[in-house]
């Protein structure tokens, strides 16, 4: 058990495979930077793997003061015993206050054998982290706490969770939650390399075969989204939302009932249980709006919804209200987009 | 050879059917107006032991913990095929968050000669997927989470597929183990008719007490006592007697149980508000649809 310590750092685990650094861990830089500004202590990184030096000085252009690096040619692969071991000790040696996880496959796999260990709490896929004061039912403040904020019940609440007598305060943030920070190439910080005591012990598993399976479009890149709901219709009907999106020069997505009925694939999925999304210009064809499509996508800039049901929950977080059939209103957007881009060539001509 | 399998099961809200009368005007939840269910990927690990033991043999136990009531997901795992069910309950479980709640399963677990523990991905009410990692940690096995497929089991080693996210990967364990099992896994199958008729009756303590209770309203608490431990012994004696364990039973530290032993607190809850901001509502004819599009080309959105 860690004792309450005000002075902790905060810290990002840093996951990377073969060399290669998350987005997750990255996305996470920018709010520990925050959270870290307004505590006054350090923001750190911990890399664990073998041969990540490269990894560890782009962490520091993503905002870290300091990055733990933990190398062991038993840390190749990750592996739940040994990264949690190895993450455990460090977090005994230097006793942060705050530990953040990006919640991907392994995060989610790592943080709770992490917090078991440490008799810590922890708080599953957060889409938010703040810092406030919590008064407790017998009057005592504590104060700078880490706010661990998450959708819970489906979606259907948001839930603020603490923790105050039990250091450090630990969380595992969802993919695509928060902006990805520009690197700055100039900043300075401190690599540790950290002594590991790892044995073979220490990976209980032997990885027989692993298939990476590159998905099939990045949602999270596409500055502007065109996602069709069952509203569309038929998965021959959904060539209405691939060539608005070609016009666009946008990625095409979905809601998981379009999913579910065979349109389109699932890496195109939006929402809780999908990609999370913050395009310019999100355009939702067809789709109700529920509570757990909107957890992926009400970050949009701009969000334009046809629906032909005035009371689709969709328009109320819509920024232009189109009320009307899908298949009239979109080969009409279709068709001034691609006059629009007729008279450009002309005019270049 | 012969396996014996622990799966951890959970009654939960049905969170898919969440209505506005299940929201309090709080913004907290009206869990009674909640059907209560199997949490779904609990049935998938289920049938992954179940599997299992057609295959190898080996007998299934399930345990869950939670209150009476739960005494409904019990009985159905036995009509699927589970061998023996665990109700365990107490008071002192209240207010447990994930790590509390590893540490009552694991004394619970330990109690049980197993080789493999198998336990849902998540939760839906919770949607955390911790509980099954960290009771592996706690009992010092090693896990493997997102089981999609079970390749091979021999020879006291296991072989599974896994979902990592982007792709799988296929990772060989010496047993004991815990896998964290998902709805890809399998096909749940449903109640067999003979075992329906088997245990249908089959009852936990507290149900028996329970009912005694409500049909003797007026009797003294010593004589509901009484009549109560009959009908048990009377019901184990038809291997109808659904075990019921407490934290003084399976020897848990009161320190790391219930409000005391979780560090994590609720700070605040909010029901979600959906953000009206300014809307503009766009005719869906020509004219409408081009002066919005310009209106975006204008302000950069679009190229
Ligand atoms: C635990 C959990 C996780 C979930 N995760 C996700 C998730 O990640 N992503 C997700 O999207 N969903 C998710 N869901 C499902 C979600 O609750 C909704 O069921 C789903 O988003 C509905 O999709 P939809 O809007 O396409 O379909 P519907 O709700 O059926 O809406 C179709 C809409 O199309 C409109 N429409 C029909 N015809 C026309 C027409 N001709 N012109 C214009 N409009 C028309 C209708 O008015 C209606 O509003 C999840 C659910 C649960 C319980």
């Amino acid at each position: 058990m860690i004792d309450v310590n005000r002075q902790g750092e905060v810290w990002v685990f840093a996951e990377q495979h073969n060399g290669h650094l998350e987005d997750t861990p990255i996305e996470l830089m920018s709010r520990a930077r925050r959270l870290a500004d307004t505590l006054g202590v350090k923001l750190a990184a911990a890399v664990l793997g073998n041969g990540a030096r490269d990894i560890a000085a782009k962490l520091i252009h993503y905002g870290a003061d300091k990055v733990y690096l933990a190398e062991h040619p038993l840390l190749v692969a990750y592996q739940t015993n040994s990264y949690a071991k190895v993450i455990f000790d460090l977090i005994h040696k230097h006793k942060p206050q705050i530990v953040l996880y990006g919640a991907t496959a392994a995060g989610r796999d790592l943080a709770p054998r992490v917090a078991s260990a440490a008799k810590a709490g922890l708080t599953a896929d957060c889409t938010d982290l703040q810092i406030g004061d919590h008064k407790t039912t017998d009057g005592d403040t504590h104060k700078n706490l880490l706010f661990q904020i998450r959708p819970a019940f489906g979606g259907n609440i948001i839930a603020t969770i603490i923790n105050y007598d039990r250091w450090p305060q630990m969380a595992t943030v969802r993919e695509g939650v928060m902006p990805m920070p520009e690197p700055d190439v100039g900043r300075k910080g401190e690599i540790i390399q950290e002594k590991v005591q790892i044995s073979q012990q220490d990976l209980p598993l032997e990885i027989l075969e692993e298939h990476k399976r590159p998905k099939k479009v990045n949602l999270k890149a596409a500055r502007i989204i065109v996602a069709g709901g069952a509203g569309v219709g038929s998965k021959d009907n959904f060539k209405l939302v691939w060539d608005l999106a070609n016009c666009l020069g946008a990625a095409p997505a979905a809601t998981r009932a379009a999913v579910d009925l065979g349109f389109i694939d699932s890496d195109h999925q939006v929402g809780q249980t999908g990609t999370t999304v913050r395009p310019s210009l999100y355009i939702a064809v067809g789709i109700s709006g529920a509570i757990q499509h909107q957890a992926g996508m009400s970050g949009s800039q701009k969000i334009i919804a046809i629906n032909n049901d005035p009371g689709a929950p969709i328009f109320q977080i819509a920024h232009y209200k189109i009320l009307g059939d899908l298949n009239v209103v979109v080969p009409k957007m279709i068709k001034t987009l691609r006059e629009k881009s007729i008279k450009e060539e002309k005019a270049e001509a | 050879m012969a396996y014996n399998c622990v799966v951890l099961i959970k009654q939960v809200p049905d969170t898919k059917r969440i209505t506005g009368k299940a929201m309090n005007d709080d913004g907290t939840v009206n869990r009674s107006a909640l059907p209560a269910i199997f949490n779904p990927e609990d049935l998938n690990a289920l049938e992954l032991a179940l599997q299992i033991k057609d295959k190898f043999g080996g007998k299934i136990t399930v345990i869950t913990m939670g209150l009476p009531a739960a005494g409904a997901i019990l009985r159905d795992s036995l009509f699927r095929g589970a061998d023996e069910a665990i109700l365990l309950t107490d008071a002192k479980c209240a207010a447990s968050d994930t790590l509390a709640t590893s540490y009552i399963l694991s004394c619970a677990v330990k109690k049980i000669d197993y080789d493999i523990v198998l336990c849902g991905r998540q939760a839906i009410d919770g949607d955390t997927a911790q509980v099954g990692p960290q009771l592996a940690e706690k009992l010092g096995v090693p896990q493997i989470t997102y089981v999609e497929e079970l390749i091979e089991l021999n020879d006291k080693t296991i072989t599974a597929r896994r979902n990592i996210g982007a792709g799988w990967q296929q990772v060989k364990a010496k047993l004991p183990v815990l896998l964290t099992v998902t709805a890809d896994a399998n096909e749940p199958r449903v109640a067999a008719a003979k075992k329906m008729m088997k245990y249908k009756n089959a009852r936990t303590p507290i149900e028996v007490e329970q009912k005694i209770k409500l049909e003797n309203a007026e009797a003294a608490e010593a004589d509901i006592k009484k009549l109560a431990e009959h009908k048990c012994s009377e019901l184990e004696k038809k291997g109808l007697l659904i075990k019921q364990w407490n934290l003084d039973f399976v020897g848990a530290d009161l320190t790391w149980c219930g409000r005391n032993g979780s560090p994590t607190k609720v700070h605040r809850i909010q029901s979600v508000v959906l953000a009206s901001k300014e809307t503009k509502s766009i005719e869906p004819n020509d004219r409408g649809i081009s002066d919005m599009i310009h209106e975006l080309i204008e302000d950069k959105i679009i190229a």
